[in-house]
Order: C-alpha cells, then sequence, then structure tokens
C-alpha cells in the first residue's frame, strides 16, 4: 500500500485528468482493473468488502463443518465435505482478487484474527441441529446470492469475475440445501419438526444477512455511485423474502413471521421488523458464536504455523539446490525438477 | 471364488476407506493452510466415494455405515488412528496411501471383480500418495520441529502397518510382495525426507491383522458413536 500511496501523492498534478478517466469508465459500466488509476477511498473500500468476504467464506466454513462427522447418510457427508470444500475455494479466489489491490493475504487474515476485519454475522449463529445444514443452504446461501449476483456486474473487474465463478457453485448449494430441508418436511413427524424449528432459528438472521436498513448504512451511498453495489440493502432484503415466502410453501414449512403478508398495492411481501438490537450485538461481538468462531479460526493459523514454516524452510532449501543445480545443469534437467512439485506454490 | 469371500474383501477395503474419510473430515476448518482444508477435503471426497462403491457391492451402503457396531468393521487400526497434529495426519497418509496405490495397481492389473473401481481409484490415490510425499519431504526436511514432529509422527503409527499385509480373503495378491514394496516406497521418502525408518515392530503378535478380524482401537467406538448417533437415533428414516 505503501508503494500505491507513494505513486498517487507524486501522481498528484494528474489527478484530476485520472478521476476523470475514472469517473468516465465507471458510467460507462466498464470494468476497473488492477493496473488503472483508481480512487485511493475506491481501493480501501474494495479491499474491505473483498476481504470480508473472504473472512465470511472461511468463518462460515465451521457452523457446517460441525456437521461432517455426523452427517445421516454417505450420500449427504458426501455433499456437505464437497461444500465446505468450495467454501475454502472461494475463500482463495477472494483472497486473490483481493490482494490484486495491493493487500497480501497474511495481512488481510491478520486483521480478521485481531478482529480489526469483520466476516458476516450469520456465521456467529449455532448449527444446532442436521436440519440447520438445510436452512443454511436454502436461507443463508439464497440470501448471498441475491447479494452476490448484482457483484458480477461489480466495477472491479477481478471482483466481479470471481463472484461468476462462486454464483454458480453457491446456487448449486442452495438447491441441495433445499432439497435437504424437502426430504426433512417430508420424512417422519420427527424429521419435519426438525426442518420447522430449524427455518425458524435461521429466518431472521438471514433477514440480517442484507445490513442495516438503507437509511443506517454507512457505505452504501458511495458504494452505489462506484458500481461497487448495485441495489440498496432493503431493495434486496424485499427481493430475497418474496422469491423465500414462495419456496417456504413448496418446502411445507412456515416463516416465523406472523407479519408477512402479500401486499397487493406495493406488489410485494410486507414483512416485520428486524430485531436490529440483536444485529448490531452480534455485529460488535455479541452473538452466540462470535467468540468460538474466532477462537478456532486463530488456533487452526497457530497451530499451523510450525507446519508454514516448514514449507517455507523447505522451499528456500530447495531454491539454493535448483539454482546450484542450474549453474552445472542444462535448463531442461530445471524445467523437469519444477514440473514436480506441481503444488509447491500452494503454500510458499 | 465365493459371494462371502468377495463380500470380505469389499468391507475391509470400503471400510478403510470409510474410516479414513471420515478422520479427515475431522480436519474441516482446522488445518494449518487453506490449500490444505481444500485438498484434505479432496482426499477425503475421493475415499468416500471409493468407500460407497465398495459398501454398496455388499449391501446398502447406509445400513453398512451406520448401523454395524465396531466389532463388525474390518478396517485397519491404522486408518482409525485420531488425526494428532499435521504430521501424524501426514505419516497416517504416507503409509496408507502407499499401501493402497499398490494394492489398486495390483487389483487394476489383476482382471479380478475389483478392475473396475481399482483402475478408477488408483488415479485418485496416486494424487493421495503425492500428496503425502510431497508433506513428509517438507515436514522432514523443513525446520527443526518440523523434523521432530514428523519423525515422532512416523515412529507413532509404525506398529500399525504390518496390519496391512495380512492376507484378505478373496484378494489373490502376493501380499509377500506387496509389503516388500511398500517397504522399499516408504524407505525411500523417508530417506530424502532425512528422516530415519522407524525401527520398532511393525507387528505385535497382539496386533496382527486385529482391525481385520474386527479388533479395534479404543479411539474407534468413540468415532463411530459421533458417525453414527443421529442416524440410529430416527430408526427407518430416509435423509
Amino acid at each position: 500500500m505503501t508503494g500505491v500511496t507513494a505513486t498517487a501523492t507524486a501522481a498528484a498534478g494528474t489527478d484530476a485528468s485520472s478521476l476523470a478517466v475514472f469517473d468516465a469508465a465507471v458510467a460507462a459500466d466498464e470494468r476497473i482493473e488492477p493496473r488503472d488509476w483508481m480512487p485511493e477511498a475506491y481501493r480501501s473500500s474494495l479491499v474491505r468488502q473483498m476481504a470480508q468476504h473472504a473472512h465470511s467464506e472461511i468463518i462460515g466454513m465451521q457452523p457446517e463443518a460441525n456437521w461432517i462427522t455426523r452427517a445421516p447418510s454417505l450420500r449427504r457427508k458426501a455433499i456437505l465435505m464437497a461444500k465446505v470444500q468450495d467454501e475454502a475455494g472461494h475463500g482463495l479466489y477472494l483472497y486473490s482478487a483481493a490482494e490484486t489491490l495491493g493487500t497480501g493475504r497474511d495481512e488481510l487474515l491478520d486483521k480478521l484474527h485481531s478482529g480489526r476485519q469483520k466476516y458476516s454475522s450469520i456465521f456467529n449463529y449455532p448449527t444446532l441441529t442436521w436440519a440447520d445444514v438445510g436452512a443454511i443452504g436454502w436461507l443463508v446461501d439464497g440470501a448471498a446470492i441475491t447479494n452476490q449476483v448484482p457483484l458480477c456486474r461489480c466495477s472491479y473487474g477481478p471482483y466481479a469475475r470471481a463472484m461468476v465463478r462462486i454464483c454458480k457453485e453457491e446456487s448449486f448449494h442452495q438447491r441441495q440445501g433445499y432439497e435437504l430441508l424437502l426430504t426433512l418436511s417430508k420424512g417422519t413427524p420427527e424429521q419435519h419438526a426438525m426442518a420447522q424449528d430449524a427455518v425458524n432459528r435461521w429466518w431472521w438472521p438471514s433477514l440480517m444477512m442484507f445490513g442495516p436498513p438503507d437509511d443506517e448504512s454507512a457505505h452504501s451511498a458511495q458504494s452505489m455511485t462506484w458500481k461497487i453495489k448495485r441495489h440498496s440493502n432493503d431493495e434486496l432484503r424485499q427481493r430475497f423474502v418474496d422469491i423465500a415466502v414462495g419456496q417456504a410453501e413448496g418446502l411445507g414449512l412456515t416463516l416465523p413471521d406472523p407479519e408477512l403478508r402479500w401486499n397487493e398495492e406495493r406488489g410485494h411481501h410486507d414483512f416485520g421488523e428486524i430485531d436490529w438490537t440483536e444485529f448490531w450485538e452480534v455485529l460488535k461481538g455479541n452473538g452466540p458464536c462470535n467468540e468460538q468462531r474466532i477462537t478456532q479460526r486463530r488456533r487452526a493459523h497457530e497451530e499451523g504455523a510450525w507446519v508454514r514454516d516448514a514449507a517455507a524452510a523447505y522451499a528456500t532449501k530447495q531454491q539454493t539446490t535448483h539454482q546450484a543445480t542450474q549453474q552445472t545443469q542444462p535448463a531442461q534437467q530445471a524445467t523437469a525438477a519444477a514440473a514436480q512439485h506441481p503444488n509447491g506454490e500452494a503454500t510458499a | 471364488m465365493t459371494a462371502t469371500v468377495s463380500a470380505e474383501a469389499a468391507l475391509a477395503l470400503g471400510d478403510d476407506a470409510l474410516v479414513l474419510s471420515h478422520r479427515l473430515g475431522e480436519w474441516a476448518g482446522h488445518a494449518p493452510v487453506l490449500e490444505e482444508e481444500v485438498a484434505l477435503a479432496n482426499i477425503a471426497l475421493d475415499l468416500l466415494g471409493q468407500a460407497r462403491v465398495l459398501l454398496s457391492q455388499v449391501g446398502d451402503e447406509d445400513e453398512l455405515a451406520y448401523l454395524r457396531e465396531e466389532r463388525a468393521f474390518r478396517n485397519l487400526q491404522l486408518v482409525e488412528q485420531p488425526n494428532g497434529d499435521f504430521a501424524h495426519t501426514i505419516a497416517r497418509q504416507l503409509y496408507f496411501s502407499t499401501y493402497q496405490h499398490l494394492l489398486y495397481g495390483e487389483l487394476a492389473a489383476g482382471g479380478g471383480e475389483f478392475t473396475a473401481l481399482a483402475a478408477k481409484a488408483v488415479k485418485e490415490v496416486e494424487y493421495h500418495r503425492d500428496h503425502a510425499e510431497q508433506w513428509t519431504l517438507r515436514l522432514g526436511d523443513g525446520t527443526e520441529e518440523s523434523h521432530g514432529r514428523m519423525q515422532r509422527a512416523c515412529e507413532a503409527l509404525w506398529r500399525f502397518t504390518g496390519e496391512m499385509f495380512q492376507p484378505v480373503p478373496g484378494l489373490e495378491l502376493n501380499w509377500t510382495d506387496l509389503e516388500a514394496r511398500w517397504t522399499t516406497s516408504v524407505t525411500s521418502v523417508l530417506d530424502r525426507a532425512t528422516l530415519t525408518v522407524p525401527e520398532g515392530p511393525r507387528t505385535g503378535a497382539w496386533a496382527a491383522g486385529a482391525g481385520r478380524q474386527g479388533l479395534h482401537t479404543e479411539s474407534f467406538g468413540r468415532m463411530l458413536a459421533e458417525m453414527q448417533h443421529l442416524h440410529r437415533s430416527h430408526p427407518g428414516a430416509s435423509w
């Protein structure tokens, strides 16, 4: 970041014209790419949002991984493992995309571990039954998709492209979650009750995923001007509710909101007031699992430090050997050696 | 070859894959780097896929996985060993994936009833073995600490390696040859990783083929309790 700032300062004389080029590109719905000039605030706002998004994928593995060892059939176990693996993959795409803005993954992870960057508040809720895995797929992934599909047209190219890949997989996960709940809902009375209970607990937290109401959303206006965001929090939340109502009927489950009803005049569903006190408490770190989630993440990182150190030390030794070999051996041999370590970059 | 004998072989191989897959699944959300979250889950999924094919040859995969008690499981004691630290997990992977790679290679070439499965699985297992080898090299020849941990892990699991070569009824293989090739392969990796090949016994009389006879170690019952509890709590339900 220092290098970028210095460049920006040095180029202050041309800032006005650079800004004009940037504004025109955004206005024309062109993509901003890593080497393009961009306002510092645009850069830092994107880093914040993309990092938070990446962190959410990583922390979001925990509530679902909680059920991998207890999945009730081998088919469901395979689906759940594949999903949690996808989430780690999404985290990796998003950290890579964020790195194009000049902030390294280590620095971002450090900010997550020290609480200076956030992750989605939804993952601070516990998964108490198997049905929660289905409710997360249907509602949480559903809300995420509603939020993320417009991001496929986000003004920043690397983020938009990451979202295209991620949204495809998320849609798949959502359908699987829905199918899991449907199986439970049509199963034994105990399974049906389990599904209903999970929906009762995950409905409101899912609505909170769209963030605070428009008049309390700190970053919204600027993000919309920059076309990072395309729709307001409340618009997206309404879109999600309208879709979910029909899906709940399909499942044979109810949504836990007595005020939920179709409003002919608006052409939308009206719904009850979100408990914003709870929302802000969870955001401040006082949700049911905030402490547990971050502690597990920190512990995995700290307990893995010796492994990462080993990989780095080994890579250094290999490089030294490799260089020594290169001085005496033809290049062909060096290429063969490199090809033997296709995953070498993974932990370098 | 009778149907009973064939079932015994399918259960032995299927249980190995099922149980190791479960152990690897316990790593989700705990791995030292994100790339390993992906890699370990990937291996776990491959193994679970193999287990499902193998168990389905014997009966209903879920009945077999969720309704047998520990004395009826036929997996090696090696694969049920707790994850321990990352070095323990890697040592277990190295020992087992080398074995599985050789075994499936033979079965794929053998023209027997497991040919089709083995031909597909051997490609997956080649990746697992490579992954374990790369990490054994990194940890063994990494830092002083990683070297020590990897050496201890190799030693701690060594005594479970002998049972891999107890003949499984229904698998007509040259087990002595398999063992010799396994030893050569593992020795080569450990040497390159600057590690010492453990000297302890690989098969105490107490442990010879124990897992294959349904005699397991203590942690296995607890693992099954966790794996099976939900399925058992809802008899007859579909999921």
